[in-house]
């Protein structure tokens, strides 16, 4: 199988599509002549034309409710934010129009629309340019939002995004860009709403989504050769809809659990998540869940005190340590 | 702006649409009058915005688009859904929460939709319909077909940025969207010049190299000639316009708030009465000998029924299912 950068499955899904599907267009800031700021859009301007690869001004509530309009009457839009950051001046359009429309309008109309691009934090980025906004969007009825880890679940993820008729939130992780990945030749698609067991195990399940899929494996490899925790390792993908199944079927096996997630610890994804297991798993845990998150303030631009806001191995391995009474 | 039209008589071969203006301005006002009593008996909840004083724009407008032209509108949209053909009872249903209602009770007075009539609602958040309807401005351009769109808006909803954005791109990009403020010089309680360091609205179309066009819009056949140019601009040369139509509210902001009081006096109001575009037609027409009172009776009476028959009809019609709750929340 093909080894190839998530930035480049990203791509090959845009091009399949678009290809398969004359109402699919790409719009957004830089997506043509730049080829994209992060390069996803590379290539797309020269097979596709003006017409389908939309440069924008400098207006995210503009173009994305341009986006959202087109959608409302038929076409398959892909707006691409340069960072989800500059999305919050897009939010009444995500929020007010593309999340409602169809049942204010008594499901006349509905919205097939992708709203995608890069979150999370990167490097040194600051404040404003290093937040993680699954919760944010995970909270409205009438979106969907998938964060995909690997270069094969983006792939597959964008393409069943671009395809399904309702909005769709899809966060890009800004350090997953480079990394690479098996990414099968030809057609495939992954539902949303599926969770991936991306790694079996039997004394502790570590509940993960995009860019802590990562930091969660490592900290079961060094689980196992430390201290001999077979951990399980479950990769959200999809955050809603939530694959709750997937998650209480490795917590009955498990009766441990730990969350991680990038962003804020305050009504993150990992709250809710704690919810349905406490709720329908109660009596399989035999501790209380541990939840392992950014650090609950706004990204410092100093390096040292912005990678202790960063999810790692370690803090994994401390909370693991915790619900199986090691510490 | 244009000069007035009362300078020219009217035309007797065009007497049969005239009387369409006509009657569809006198169905929004008993409409709207029976809504506002519906509000004020409970009926109706929530939020319920007025159109009375404001007939000629919606009428005068429509008149000269397709049916497969598209329609956005904020939420004080009844007229603008009835003049587009949606019936009196799937509208009044709706402002009563039934599940006979245009958006099936789920919408209320602000979010009227009808998809078949292209009518794309009913848009609650000032100015955030503005970007919708440049986008399907852009998709018409996609497609390459030659509809144009046609997008209401309050003067105040000229002070937010999406009206930027969307007059910039839809410039830009040559969309044929045709934005219609409805400058009825209120923003709520704010008048229009303390919120707007520009007094005239089309003279912001300028900023974005747009053509643009003021008309009164309380004179419902000066309306619909603008409109015409507007839609040809639109349909033939792929650009929009910014159509101010210079109009006035009767009733206050919403069914919620004071006719008049600290913001405007009851004389301004009693004033503006007097430009009153239903009064205004009528009496064009007879004086040019095009309808005799006994018509307009009869016209009258005609639309009181059918507003009548609309309340009956919405009084009557069950609520939504309860478990219409959860439908429509994701299209399957």
């Amino acid at each position: 199988m093909p080894l190839i950068t998530y930035r480049d499955a990203l791509n090959q899904a845009l091009r399949e599509e678009m290809e398969r599907d004359p109402s699919v267009f790409l719009m957004g800031e830089e997506v043509g002549v730049y080829q994209g700021a992060y390069k996803v859009s590379r290539g797309l301007l020269e097979a596709f034309g003006e017409r389908r690869v939309v440069d924008t001004p400098i207006a995210e509530l503009g173009f994305t409710g341009i986006g959202v309009g087109a959608a409302m009457v038929g076409l398959r839009p892909v707006i691409e934010f340069m960072t989800w950051n500059f999305a919050l001046l897009a939010i009444d359009e995500v929020i007010n129009s593309a999340a409602k429309l169809l049942y204010m309008s008594g499901g006349q109309i509905p919205i097939p629309i992708v709203f995608r691009g890069p979150g999370g934090a990167a490097l040194q980025l600051g404040a404003q340019h290093s937040q993680a906004f699954e919760s944010f969007y995970a909270h409205v009825p009438g979106l969907k939002v998938v964060a995909p880890a690997t270069p094969h679940d983006a792939k597959g993820l964008l393409k069943t995004s671009i395809r399904d008729d309702n909005p769709v939130v899809f966060l890009e992780g800004e350090m997953l860009y480079n990394t690479k990945g098996e990414v099968p030749e030809g057609e495939y698609t992954i539902p949303l709403g599926q969770a991936d067991v991306k790694r079996e195990g039997d004394d502790v399940t570590i509940i993960c989504h995009s860019k802590t899929v990562a930091p969660a494996l490592k900290a079961a490899d060094q689980l196992a050769e430390q201290l001999q925790l077979s951990a399980e390792v479950v990769d959200l993908r999809t955050i809603r809809p939530l694959d709750v199944a997937t998650v209480l079927a490795s917590v009955r096996k498990t009766n441990r659990c730990v969350i991680v997630e990038e962003g804020w610890p305050f009504c993150g994804v990992g709250a809710q998540v704690v919810h349905e297991i406490q709720h329908a798993a109660f009596d399989d845990l035999d501790a209380p869940i541990e939840r392992v998150t950014g650090a609950d303030v706004p990204m410092p631009y100093n390096k040292h005190l912005e990678r202790a806001t960063k999810p790692g191995p370690e803090h994994v391995i401390a909370a693991v340590k915790r619900v199986a009474y090691l510490d | 702006m244009a000069q007035p039209a009362t300078a020219t008589r009217l035309d007797p071969a065009r007497q049969e649409f005239y009387h369409r203006l006509l009657r569809q301005m006198l169905l929004v006002r008993r409409f709207e009058e029976k809504a506002g009593e519906a509000y004020a008996t409970g009926k109706v909840g929530g939020f319920c915005h007025l159109y009375i004083g404001q007939e000629a724009v919606a009428v005068g407008t429509i008149a000269a688009l397709r049916d497969d032209d598209y329609l956005f509108t904020s939420y004080r949209e009844h007229a603008h859904a009835l003049v587009r053909g949606m019936s009196a009872r799937a509208c009044m249903a709706e402002l009563f929460g039934k599940a006979t209602g245009c958006s099936k009770g789920k919408g209320g007075s602000m979010h009227l939709f009808d998809a078949a009539r292209r009518f794309l609602g009913g848009h609650a958040i000032v100015g955030s319909h503005l970007p919708l309807a440049g986008g399907t401005g852009f998709a018409i351009k996609y497609r390459g077909t030659d509809q144009v769109t046609a997008c209401y808006f309050g003067e105040a909803a000229a002070n937010i940025g999406a009206f930027h954005e969307t007059l910039n791109m839809a410039a830009l990009w040559t969309l044929p969207v045709i934005f219609i403020c409805e400058n009825n010089r209120y923003g709520m309680g704010t008048a229009l010049e303390r919120a707007s360091a520009v007094y005239h609205i089309a003279d912001r179309a300028c900023a974005h190299e747009m053509d643009s066009e003021t008309v009164d819009g309380m004179d419902v056949l000066a309306v619909y000639d603008a409109m015409v140019r507007a839609v040809e601009r639109g349909r033939e040369s792929k650009l929009p316009t910014l159509l101010e139509a210079r109009t006035y509210r009767y009733m206050g902001h919403s069914m919620a708030d004071p006719i008049h009081g600290h913001y405007r006096t009851k004389e301004e109001l009693e004033e503006q009465k007097k430009k009153d575009p239903i009064a205004g037609l009528r009496h064009r027409l007879r004086d040019d000998g095009l309808l005799e009172d006994a018509e307009f009776e009869a016209m009258d009476t005609q639309v009181h029924e059918e507003v009548e028959d609309a309340l009956a009809f919405a009084e009557e019609s069950p609520d939504p299912e309860p478990s219409e709750l959860y439908t429509d929340v994701y299209k399957e």
